[in-house]
């Protein structure tokens, strides 16, 4: 979609700021896990909306179908079976991009406009930039981006972007038959989830919360969780996600360290040469020019 | 060759030597536009920045082949003496432009340059196969290809300003590159920078 060029606010590999003027409204997609049913319908919305169809897989045992997100399934529902309170729970949470307010798929990403931030909040990869260096996978702290096997470029969820851009809601919200996925702006979608909060509270989970977490900045794909306090129930949702120190350390702290000692290991030589001077062996043929550095020396 | 010249590089050595060198190039270039955003244009040394992604690898493993090739005719020449360690600690007055010590085929320097350079190639190769896709980081998990990059980020880095270094040092003593073109020195450069080097391959006592 880079049609839209006007609402981006952060790209890839971009020194510089991006076109700041537009301000449009920060939006969310809200993920109520606890109504959620994992009749998958928004895993085929996603497939038709997106012309993207995963090859049929095998059955391993559990509903897990597809069982991993890859560059033709950008949402997958996760199924887990845990206990608590000596009671099985199955555990169902429809996975994919969050959308991060600070992407590190964005912050990893070498190739400029290949990830863009859209002033709403939608994080999108531009696959003509893609060189399937695959730096995003990297900096992900989900594990989101798929290269593609078939043309080694990055897929992932899209939040609709070019629905989003033309005032519909994603392709898997429109689906979704129990209401368990919403759109709205962001600050609509933390209400609705504070109430469903409090309404699950009040029916015994007493840990029940929103997943918005601001280690990296907020997402702008949000969950109610009954279990907030272990989102790692749910198929291994990171509890605290940031980008991991080794990608800051990568992509900030030795930017600036290497151009100092690049630089450093240049002028070095510069000022040497022109101030020491070269090194030569006497005899060579230059007697012209050590003469006239012997007068010198003399003088 | 003249009589007056001394052979210190064949010709498979200096053709092996620039085999790497022009590897480095094309690797450097198009690594540091990977590396900075504001130089990404450098991924034109391979066409597109696809392709460049694609080729940087190959070159790295020629790169590393040919360089291995040098390892193994040289390393026995820069083993480290106490000879070695004292120039390195009179470095000051070798950039005054005076010798240290009796120094043979390779000095202090050059010696720790060579060193440095194997560490560096060593864990490039090591790093850069971790990274490569899509033919190796598919099956590998992301902690491990974070602290691929980061490390090959890094050794890149030193090997970049050690480069520097190396060429420029061939550049301001005299007659040093000729030794890797022509492959020949002068006696005087000969006796002056490496005489006991000069005393083996002469069979002068002075």
């Amino acid at each position: 979609m880079a049609l839209q060029s006007l609402d981006i606010t952060r790209r890839s590999a971009s020194p510089t700021a991006s076109p700041q003027a537009r301000k449009t409204i920060e939006i969310a997609k809200l993920i109520d896990v606890s109504t959620c049913i994992g009749c998958k319908a928004c895993q085929v919305a996603c497939s038709e909306w997106n012309d993207i169809r995963e090859e049929v897989g095998h059955n391993i045992g559990v509903y897990d179908n597809p069982t991993d997100l890859s560059a033709d399934a950008w949402t997958v529902m996760r199924f887990a079976e845990e206990e608590s309170n000596g009671k099985l729970e199955w555990l169902i949470r429809k996975d994919g991009c969050m959308h991060c307010a600070d992407p590190g798929c964005l912050k990893a990403c070498p190739s400029p406009g290949a990830i863009i931030q859209y002033s709403n909040g939608i994080v999108d990869f531009h696959q003509e930039n893609c060189i399937g260096c695959g730096y995003c996978v990297s900096g992900c702290p989900f594990n989101v981006p798929r290269i593609s096997q078939k043309d080694n470029k990055a897929y992932k969820c899209t939040l609709c972007s070019d629905r989003v851009a033309v005032g519909q809601e994603p392709a898997c919200v429109k689906t979704c038959p129990t209401g368990a996925i919403q759109f709205g702006s962001k600050e609509d979608m933390k209400q609705v989830a504070a109430t469903r909060v409090t309404d699950l509270k009040q029916r015994g989970y007493d840990n029940a919360g929103l997943y918005d977490p601001q280690g990296v900045g907020g997402t702008h794909v949000m969950y109610v969780l009954h279990h907030a306090d272990k989102p790692e129930q749910y198929s291994g949702l990171p509890k605290d996600p940031a980008i991991s120190t080794t990608v800051q350390l990568w992509k900030g702290w030795l930017k600036p360290l290497a151009t100092i000692g690049i630089a450093a290991a240049g002028l070095f030589g510069f000022f040497h040469y022109i101030t020491v001077g070269p090194n030569r062996a006497d005899d060579e043929d230059d007697s012209a020019t050590n003469v006239g550095r012997n007068e010198e020396d003399k003088a | 060759m003249k009589p007056q010249l001394i052979q210190r590089y064949s010709a498979p050595e200096r053709i092996n030597h620039w085999i790497v060198a022009v590897c480095f190039i094309l690797l450097a270039l198009s690594g540091l536009a990977f590396f900075y955003p504001a130089f990404f244009w450098l991924t034109g040394v391979f066409g597109t920045p696809q392709l460049a992604r694609i080729i940087h690898p190959f070159v790295g493993v020629l790169m590393f082949v040919a360089f291995a090739r040098q390892f193994f005719r040289y390393w026995h020449h820069n083993l480290l003496t106490r000879d070695d360690i004292q120039w390195m600690k009179s470095v000051k007055t070798v950039m005054q432009g005076h010798e240290v010590g009796d120094t043979g085929k390779y000095n202090g320097g050059q010696k720790g340059m060579f060193w440095m350079m194997c560490a560096c190639m060593l864990v490039l190769l090591v790093s850069g196969i971790i990274a490569w896709r899509p033919y190796f980081a598919i099956h590998l998990p992301i902690p491990l290809i974070r602290i691929a990059l980061l490390a090959h980020a890094c050794a890149a880095i030193a090997l970049i300003a050690s480069i520097i270094v190396h060429v420029y040092a061939a550049f301001w003593v005299k007659g040093t590159i000729r030794a890797m073109v022509e492959g020949v020195v002068t006696h005087g450069w000969a006796k002056k920078h490496h005489p006991r080097w000069y005393r083996e391959v002469t069979g002068k006592q002075k």
